[in-house]
C-alpha cells in the first residue's frame, strides 16, 4: 500500500508559500528584491504547466528554485512527494541556451549526466544514442556544439535532460533563441516525446502562442506572484501544431491569456 | 527607360557566374615568417659589417663563433646544464601554477587570501632577489631551478586563475544540475573551459623562464649558457656572446610552438571555434 502512496507522487510538484528575495546594491543603495512572493502551485503527474509573465516576474526564480540551484527563503518545494533540498536526478533541466560543453560531442554531451548519475560501460553509450535518436539526431552524435545549428543544439540539450530519466522536466525558455520554423518544430516534438514518455514538463516562455500550444494549464505570473492559472482546453494530444492554431479553440484560449498579460500591463 | 536600366542592371547580376567567390589561395603564414625573418638576418649582415665588433656583430661572424662554441663541444655542455635547470624549474611551475590557479579562481577564500601575495609576486624584481637565494641555496643547480621556478609559475596562476573566472556560470550549473561534486564540477567542467587560458599562461612562462636562467647563471656564474654570456663580454668578444642569445631566442621559439602543438591535441575544438588556421 505504502509503495502506491509513493507511486502516486511520481512526478507531481508543489510549491507551497514559497518566497524568495534577495539583497541587491542599486544606485549605491542596498535594497531587497522579492523575486517570489508567497507563491503556490501544483502539477499534477504527465502535466504540462507552462509559466509565463513578463521579464522579472519570477518565472525563471521559480524554476530555478524547483531544479535546487536556487533556495527558497521561505516556502516548500517537493517533487515527487519528497522535499527539494539541491539538485537532484529526479528533475532534469532544459537550459535556454542548451549550455552544452564544447569539447564533447553531442553523444558525449548526453552521456554527461548519465556518467554523473553513476552508470558506465556499454550500457552509458546506448542509453545516450537511444536518447540522441529520441531527438532525431542519431546522425550527429559525433558532431561537436558548435558544428550543430541553434535547433540541433537544444535537441542535444533536451537529449541530456531526458536520459537520466528524471520524473520532471523543467525548461527554461529553451526555444526562445531559436528562429519560428525551428521553434514551432521542436514545440511538435516535445510533446511527441512528452506523449511517449509521460514526463511532467514545467515549461518557462514569454511566447504566448508557445504557452497556449504546450500548456495543459498556463500559470500568469506577475511581480512575483501567481496572478492567474488558465486551463486550456485544446485536446491532447494536439495533433498538427500548425493545424491547431487556426481552430477557434486556439484563438479563445489564447485571447484569454492575453487578457490576463494585459491586464497586468493596465496595473503597471 | 528607367525600368529597361533597371532591367539590364538586373540581368547583369544574373549573368556573372564569373562574379562568384575565387577559391582564395593566400600566401602560408610559414612562408612569411621565413620571408621575415631572413630580411631581418640579411639588413643585420648589411648594417652590422659596419660596426666596431666590440660594440655588436652580425649574422656571418656570430655563425662562426657558433660553430667554434659547437666543434669544441662547449655549446652542448652548457646548453645541457642550462636546460637540466629550466626543465625542472618550468615544469615546477606548471605542475604548481595550474592547480593553484584552478583552487584560487575556484574559491572565494582563497582568492581573498592568497590572490595579493600572487599578483604582488608576479611584478616582484626578482634579479634583486637572486643573490639571497644563492646564499640560502649555494651556487649550484638547486638555485637555478628555484629562480626558473619562481619566474615561471606566477604567469601560469595567474592565466589559469583568470581562466577559471571566465568560464560560464551556467556551465557549472549544467554540473550542478547532475548532481556533479566539486572535484568533478573542476576536473569536467572547470579545466576544460580553462585550457586556452592555461596555454596562454604556459607560453607566457617560457620566455620568462628563459630570461630566470640566465639571471641566475650570471650570478651563480660558471656553468651554463649564462656563464658563456658572461666570459664572451668580458673578453669583448661580442660575436660569440651573441651565440647563447640567439640559441635561446631559437629554442624559446621552438618550446612555444611545442606548446601551441600541445594544445591543439588536448584541446581541437578551441581552434576549430576560433576558426583560425594555425598552420
Amino acid at each position: 500500500m505504502q509503495e502506491k502512496a509513493v507511486s502516486d507522487a511520481v512526478g507531481q510538484v508543489s510549491l507551497t508559500d514559497v518566497s524568495k528575495s534577495f539583497t541587491l546594491k542599486i544606485e549605491g543603495k542596498v535594497q531587497t528584491v522579492h523575486a517570489l512572493k508567497s507563491v503556490n502551485f501544483d502539477v499534477k503527474q504527465s502535466e504540462i504547466v507552462t509559466l509565463i509573465g513578463p521579464s522579472g516576474c519570477g518565472k525563471t526564480t521559480a524554476l530555478r528554485i524547483l531544479m535546487g540551484l536556487e533556495t527558497a527563503s521561505r516556502g516548500r518545494v517537493s517533487v515527487g512527494g519528497k522535499e527539494v533540498k539541491g539538485c537532484g536526478y529526479d528533475r532534469g533541466l532544459v537550459f535556454q541556451h542548451a549550455e552544452l560543453l564544447p569539447w564533447l560531442s553531442a553523444l558525449q554531451n548526453v552521456m554527461f549526466g548519465l556518467e554523473m548519475k553513476g552508470m558506465r560501460g556499454a550500457e552509458l553509450k546506448d542509453t545516450a544514442y537511444r536518447y540522441l535518436e529520441l531527438v532525431g539526431l542519431k546522425d550527429a552524435a559525433n558532431r561537436r556544439p558548435y558544428q550543430l545549428s541553434g535547433g540541433m543544439k537544444q535537441r542535444v540539450g533536451i537529449a541530456r535532460a531526458l536520459a537520466i530519466d528524471p520524473e520532471v522536466l523543467l525548461m527554461d525558455e529553451p526555444f526562445g533563441a531559436l528562429d519560428a520554423q525551428t521553434r514551432e518544430s521542436l514545440q511538435g516534438e516535445l510533446l511527441e516525446i512528452q506523449a511517449r514518455t509521460k514526463k511532467t514538463i514545467i515549461f518557462v516562455t514569454h511566447d504566448l502562442d508557445e504557452a497556449v500550444l504546450l500548456a495543459d494549464r498556463i500559470i500568469v505570473m506577475r511581480a512575483g506572484a501567481v496572478q492567474e492559472e488558465i486551463r486550456v482546453p485544446l485536446p491532447r494530444p494536439r495533433g498538427d501544431l500548425g493545424a491547431l492554431r487556426g481552430t477557434s479553440q486556439f484563438a479563445e484560449a489564447r485571447y484569454q491569456v492575453w487578457k490576463a498579460l494585459h491586464a497586468l500591463e493596465a496595473v503597471h | 527607360m528607367k525600368a529597361q536600366t533597371m532591367t539590364q542592371q538586373s540581368g547583369l547580376t544574373l549573368a556573372a557566374p564569373e562574379d562568384e567567390p575565387k577559391l582564395k589561395r593566400e600566401f602560408p603564414k610559414w612562408a612569411i615568417t621565413c620571408l621575415s625573418v631572413a630580411f631581418v638576418i640579411l639588413a643585420w649582415e648589411f648594417f652590422g659589417r659596419d660596426i666596431n665588433p666590440v660594440f655588436g656583430s652580425y649574422p656571418s661572424a656570430i655563425a662562426v663563433a657558433f660553430w667554434q662554441l659547437l666543434k669544441s663541444g662547449q655549446l652542448i655542455a652548457a646548453l645541457a646544464q642550462s636546460m637540466q635547470a629550466f626543465v625542472v624549474g618550468y615544469g615546477l611551475a606548471v605542475i604548481v601554477g595550474v592547480p593553484l590557479g584552478l583552487l584560487i579562481g575556484r574559491s572565494r577564500v582563497l582568492e581573498a587570501a592568497f590572490g595579493v601575495f600572487i599578483t604582488g609576486a608576479y611584478a616582484m624584481p626578482l634579479v634583486a632577489l637572486v643573490p639571497l637565494l644563492v646564499l640560502w641555496m649555494g651556487l649550484g643547480f638547486t638555485v637555478k631551478a628555484c629562480v626558473v621556478f619562481l619566474m615561471a609559475v606566477f604567469p601560469i596562476v595567474i592565466n589559469t586563475w583568470l581562466g577559471v573566472r571566465a568560464v560560464p556560470k551556467t556551465l557549472i550549473e549544467v554540473g550542478k544540475s547532475f548532481v556533479a561534486s566539486d572535484f568533478t564540477i573542476m576536473r569536467r567542467i572547470v579545466l576544460p573551459a580553462t585550457i586556452p587560458y592555461i596555454m596562454a599562461g604556459i607560453k607566457l612562462a617560457v620566455g620568462r623562464g628563459v630570461v630566470a636562467m640566465v639571471i641566475a647563471e650570471f650570478f651563480t656564474a660558471i656553468s651554463g649558457l649564462g656563464a658563456i654570456i658572461i666570459n664572451a663580454a668580458n673578453s669583448f668578444d661580442t660575436a660569440r656572446m651573441f651565440v647563447p642569445v640567439i640559441v635561446l631566442m631559437v629554442l624559446a621559439t621552438a618550446l612555444n610552438s611545442f606548446v601551441g602543438f600541445v594544445e591543439r591535441k588536448v584541446a581541437p575544438w578551441q581552434s576549430e571555434i576560433s576558426g583560425r588556421d594555425e598552420g
